[in-house]
């Protein structure tokens, strides 16, 4: 079919946009048509409500651990309770917000729109992996309630297996079933992606959001398994030790180690490509731009979980790997920045000549891109050997992933969660107070960590709630920061839940983008489509939809 | 609706809703699939992929495998000796036995045949419940002789195996010490199969109820398959532990 025909394009005016009468949303009623649905746009919600949720009983635990280290004494909290709160901090936002974040909403919601179908290959799989969220995340609450648990997120022995007397197992056993619900969501995409595409939709003609997921979802399925195994063998550890830890009887420490990063390093991925499949599909829309280098970046990101599978030891460079293999770990690390950089310098040449526009999305995906790649770049001198054994337990590596993923992922999140939210709810967020959160969140983010860099290269070790008072002014900085931040965060909170009600109605293409997911109604039929669409033209034509778009007017003229 | 936008080649579409209609005469048939083929394919492909899973959980534990025994080489040959080749040969059988009764099963299933499916479901059930029912009394025989990990293991055996008339060479305490980690790795790694074996006979109880019913004699065959899929993974999995934990020192050094 040639192009002129074609009318793929569905640009409505905004002013007379109407909501539509049906939609997946009021499609059926009741508590039972949601916590029974197979839909995968209201499972998608079902996360989101979830996840929103998770994440502020983390960031309360962030708030918690910037007052303690607000003063150089140990006034707020006792030791043991900063442990605690900075491992619940971490098990919370790892497993329970970063790492479900996009994928499981956005990704959720999205996909089988993108790949022009009715829903992901299995719904029923799908609403299990909420429910295994939901049970894991209560088995995590339980912990916290019953008293918390303080090895850290990462349950490393054998400080996890002898040492401690909190409820290491019940947290364990939370952060278990919720790898199944990433497994099971990561199989579903992978399925979908294979055997669902719309006719026409070839491998490469998906939008760089689905690349990015698919390349996320290997590593939920080939890493997760992993991760449960070693929680498995921790929870017979403490239970009624086996041995394969425990020195004493001849098992190895760092075999536990060994273990959780091969899934832990390639976790940090699965955490990052999601978002920056929801960058690439920003950044092109609104630049009215194709993505640069289009097959570069789809690759790149297979490539991110390619290589994410081989440096896992770079966690262990003190821990006594031999320095053959933390040679060979250390060159491998630096390796994976080159994908990362090929995604970087691809969107900053999108955006070069682009008719660049400064909505809320962009904005946050400016953010991300310039904080993703301080943290990136800290990142390659930690993977040098001589800067990790200085650098490594300081406060530089707090600074240096929380770039990554709050810088990075959050970043993303946000930016997807304001692009989408139209398509998502049928309503527009406030344009000017949502950049102004941006901005805030932005400035906070800065100023809690970009003093945390400096702290950490002077030396101020990680997990410690009391410092040297030369460190104070600093970390007075951070604390600060932390409050803006906290402010970034709940303004889309409240004006998202405002807009519910209150928005403006988006109409189906807000953004005159490309993409299938816009050519819909806002919101969605609980099937999608009407009629399966059949794909005959590439992923980002907006040289195309220009073109279309000045004949238009010279017509009318 | 605005929805109406969407390309469509009148031609195609009628050659697709033509087979659809062609096809979509089962019930199991689910609305987002467009052909029931597509729905058989992806259900496989997605079993596949559980099984790369489940390869990945059990690989964390021959990781484990693999190092200690390089480390601990004597200990795990003393520990391997403690384990009885009938026994584990049997129950090899037994289980190969289950999966050729799986295989014959998803045949009948194909060619439509209830009673013949029935038999061979039960027939799959029954020798996974002698599997079990074996492992159970190797797993005794662990216990009575403190060979279970933990505060009550007992090294003696190993130290003095003259005074427990067996016919092998004493090893050192601190050696003996480490045949805690071959049982520990015997233990989580069979009981890990073990109970994977016993969720697929809870899975064949409730594929039998359905096969009784005739679910799966129309034509449609896909959970039989799938479920085969699994247990001959369950089977594999055996393969690879049978000689890895029983036969280690069965060649002369």
């Amino acid at each position: 079919m040639s192009a002129t025909s074609s009318t793929i394009l569905n640009l409505p005016d905004q002013r007379t946009a109407s909501l539509p009468k049906r939609s997946y949303l009021n499609n059926e009623d009741g508590l039972m048509s949601w916590l029974l649905t197979g839909d995968h746009k209201r499972i998608a919600i079902l996360y989101l409500i979830s996840i929103t949720l998770f994440f502020f009983i983390g960031g309360a635990f962030a708030g918690l651990i910037r007052l303690e280290l607000l003063t150089p004494q140990p006034d707020l909290v006792a030791s043991d309770t900063y442990n605690k709160l900075f491992s619940m901090h971490g098990i919370i936002m790892v497993f329970f917000f970063l790492v479900p974040s996009v994928p499981a909403t956005l990704g959720n919601f999205l996909i089988p729109i993108m790949l022009g179908t009715k829903d992901l290959a299995f719904p029923k799989v799908n609403l299990l992996s909420w429910y295994l969220y939901w049970i894991g995340g209560i088995f995590t609450l339980t912990a916290l309630v019953l008293g918390g648990v303080d090895t850290g997120w990462t349950f490393t022995t054998p400080l996890s297996t002898h040492y401690l007397n909190t409820h290491v197992v019940t947290a364990a056993m939370g952060v278990f079933i919720a790898g199944f619900s990433s497994i099971f969501t990561g199989l579903n995409f992978i399925v979908t992606i294979h055997r669902m595409r719309a006719p026409g939709m070839t491998w490469f003609r998906m939008p760089l959001f689905v690349w990015s997921h698919y390349a996320a979802s290997i590593l939920m399925v080939l890493g997760t398994p992993v991760l449960a195994i070693t929680l498995v063998l921790v929870a017979l550890e403490r239970t009624i030790g086996i041995g394969v830890f425990d020195p004493t009887k001849g098992g190895d420490p760092l075999l536990f180690q060994h273990l959780f990063w091969f899934y832990s390093h390639p976790a940090v991925y699965i955490m990052i490509l999601p978002g920056m499949g929801v960058i690439s599909e920003v950044v092109s829309t609104f630049s009215r731009k194709r993505v640069f280098g289009y097959t570069a970046v789809a690759f790149s990101s297979v490539a991110i979980a390619l290589f994410g599978f081989f440096v896992w030891a770079h966690h262990m460079f003190i821990m006594g790997v031999s320095n053959y293999s933390a040679l060979v770990f250390s060159l491998l690390t630096m390796l994976v920045a080159v994908p990362s950089a090929i995604k970087i310098f691809n969107w900053s040449f999108t955006l070069q000549k682009g008719s660049i526009t400064f909505e809320t999305p962009m904005l946050y995906a400016f953010g991300f891109m310039g904080l993703f790649t301080i943290g990136g770049m800290t990142g390659v001198f930690l993977g040098a050997l001589g800067m990790d054994i200085h650098l490594t337990e300081t406060y530089f590596i707090v600074a240096h992933f929380h770039f990554v993923m709050v810088g990075g992922m959050l970043m993303a999140f946000l930016s997807g969660i304001h692009f989408w939210w139209p398509k998502m709810t049928g309503r527009m967020y406030p344009e000017s107070l949502s950049k102004l959160a941006a901005v805030t969140t932005f400035i906070g983010f800065n100023l809690t960590f970009l003093p945390q860099f400096i702290l950490g290269y002077l030396g101020m070790p990680r997990r410690y709630h009391a410092y040297p008072p030369e460190f104070q002014v600093l970390n007075v900085l951070s604390t600060a920061g932390a409050t803006v931040l906290g402010v970034g965060y709940m303004l889309p909170l409240l004006y998202l839940a405002w807009s519910l009600k209150y928005g403006a109605i988006a109409g189906n293409n807000p953004w005159q983008a490309t993409g299938l997911e816009w050519q819909i109604q806002s919101p969605p039929l609980t099937e999608n489509f009407i009629e399966i669409p059949i794909v005959d033209y590439e992923a980002y034509d907006y040289e195309w939809l220009a073109k279309k778009m000045e004949q238009e007017v010279t017509t009318v003229g | 609706m605005d929805n109406t936008i969407v390309a469509t080649n009148p031609s195609t579409t009628e050659a697709a809703v033509a087979e659809e209609h062609a096809h979509i005469s089962l019930p199991q048939h689910r609305h987002h699939f467009e052909t029931e083929e597509q729905q058989r394919e992806a259900g496989t492909f997605g079993m596949w992929l559980f099984l790369l899973t489940e390869i990945m959980f059990f690989g964390g534990m021959f990781f484990a495998y693999l190092l200690y025994r390089n480390w601990y080489y004597d200990a795990f040959v003393v520990g391997s000796n403690q384990l009885s080749i009938p026994l584990g040969g049997t129950n090899t059988a037994v289980l190969i036995t289950s999966g050729f009764f799986m295989a014959l099963a998803v045949w009948a299933a194909e060619v439509r045949k209830r009673a013949l499916l029935m038999l061979f479901l039960v027939l799959t059930t029954v020798f996974g419940f002698v599997f079990l029912g074996i492992k159970y009394v190797e797993y005794h025989e662990k216990w009575e002789l403190h060979h279970i990990p933990g505060a009550h293991f007992d090294v003696s055996q190993f130290v003095n195996p003259k005074a427990y008339g067996l016919k092998e060479e004493p090893i050192a305490p601190d050696m003996a010490q480490k045949v805690q980690i071959y049982f520990s790795l015997y233990f989580a790694m069979t009981g890990m199969h073990a109970l994977h074996m016993i969720i697929g006979v809870g899975i064949l109880f409730w594929l039998m109820w359905r096969a009784q019913r005739g679910d799966f004699t129309s034509g449609y065959v896909a959970p039989i398959e799938n479920f085969a899929l699994y247990w001959h993974f369950v089977d594999i999995v055996w393969l690879f532990l049978f000689p890895l934990l029983y036969l280690i020192n069965r060649h002369p050094m």
